[in-house]
């Protein structure tokens, strides 16, 4: 139990929730930008689409400063093991978004040096359809993300999360 | 310039060159295999041709008997605005080739590209090595007997 004063009142709440509470809205990103989807992640993090508006503004370059890493490519084996390496150097907890068809299935790279799937190496949390998938939709797997750590769950668990294309679209229209 | 270039290399070259053929204006010639360096290096240094920039090296496998692999050298003249294709053929038994990096040094690369991918040993090339896949791959996966989705184990994943 912690308890936070204010000049007027205080707020009494869980620590671990407001830890969860900071830590979700200031997801640092790592751009593992490998392929065309990357262009989409760019403009993800540019004026129009904005993902400031969400706290992750930060796209580190350095895996030691972030704890998203964005996997927004076709991952070949040679890649992999870099990718592997960069994951390992993130400090925990860590969360991993595959973007893409590429990135979550091989996609259409259906070949011997193209891996299936990210999720052969490293465990993934949020999968994000599209080729390449539209910003509005990374958006939404960003807010899933953020969404799992205010429930508390730990990074690479089983529950993982399937982001349809147009996913925002949808939602309106059914809304 | 196609008469002069043909000319040229018939005055040279006759034995060396196998078979000439055109399609859509481009000229195709097959060479023999032990005199390509020398036909590359004519085609560079005369003053008239001027074949000065190699666009391409390519492998092709045929996946025939004899013969089987093909390498391809697309060249450009600057001077002239006129390209080229020559053509060796491999056997299987003896995939072995002369280099061109003396005459052009940007075939290091694209030759190592064709070693990486069929197999092909370059002789005299500076450094072969594989330039797309791991060293450590043994496998070459242009080859058509290479099946598309690769051999299992081959290529290792990190640890999960």
């Amino acid at each position: 139990m912690g308890i936070i004063k204010t000049n007027e009142a205080f707020i009494t709440t869980r620590l671990d929730q407001i830890i969860a509470w900071a830590r979700k809205n200031s997801l640092w990103p790592m751009p593992m930008g490998i392929s065309c989807c990357a262009i989409e992640m760019m403009s993800f993090a540019g004026p129009r689409f904005d993902c400031a508006r969400f706290g992750s503004e930060a796209f580190r370059f350095s895996p030691r400063q972030s704890d998203l890493m964005i996997v927004a490519g076709t991952v070949t084996y040679k890649m992999s093991h870099v990718v592997r390496k960069i994951y390992d150097q993130m400090p925990d907890p860590k969360w991993v978004i595959a973007m893409g068809a590429c990135t979550s299935t091989g996609g259409m790279y259906r070949s011997y040096s193209v891996v299936q799937g990210i999720d052969l190496f490293i465990p993934v949390d949020v999968y994000v359809a599209g080729c390449p998938p539209r910003p509005d939709n990374l958006i939404n797997g960003l807010i899933q993300i953020q969404k799992k750590i205010a429930r508390g769950e730990k990074p690479g668990q089983s529950n993982k999360v399937f982001i349809p294309e147009n996913s925002f679209i949808h939602e309106r229209k059914t809304a | 310039m196609k008469e002069r270039l043909l000319n040229k290399l018939n005055n040279h070259f006759k034995d060396s060159i196998e078979s000439v053929s055109e399609f859509r204006n481009e000229i195709t010639l097959v060479i023999k295999k032990d005199d390509i360096v020398d036909v590359c290096k004519f085609l560079r240094d005369d003053e008239e041709l001027s074949f000065d920039s190699l666009r391409d090296v390519c492998g092709a496998d045929q996946f025939k008997s004899e013969n089987r692999f093909e390498v391809i050298y697309n060249l450009y003249s600057l001077k002239n605005k006129f390209r080229i294709r020559l053509k060796v053929h491999i056997d299987e038994q003896n995939p072995h080739v002369q280099s061109i990096t003396s005459v052009w040094p940007t075939a290091n690369f694209e030759e190592r590209e064709v070693y990486d991918m069929f197999g092909i040993i370059f002789d005299g090339h500076p450094d072969l090595r594989r330039i797309y896949m791991p060293e450590e791959f043994e496998y070459y996966p242009l080859r058509k007997d290479f099946p598309l989705m690769g051999i299992p184990g081959s290529l290792v994943l990190p640890r999960k």
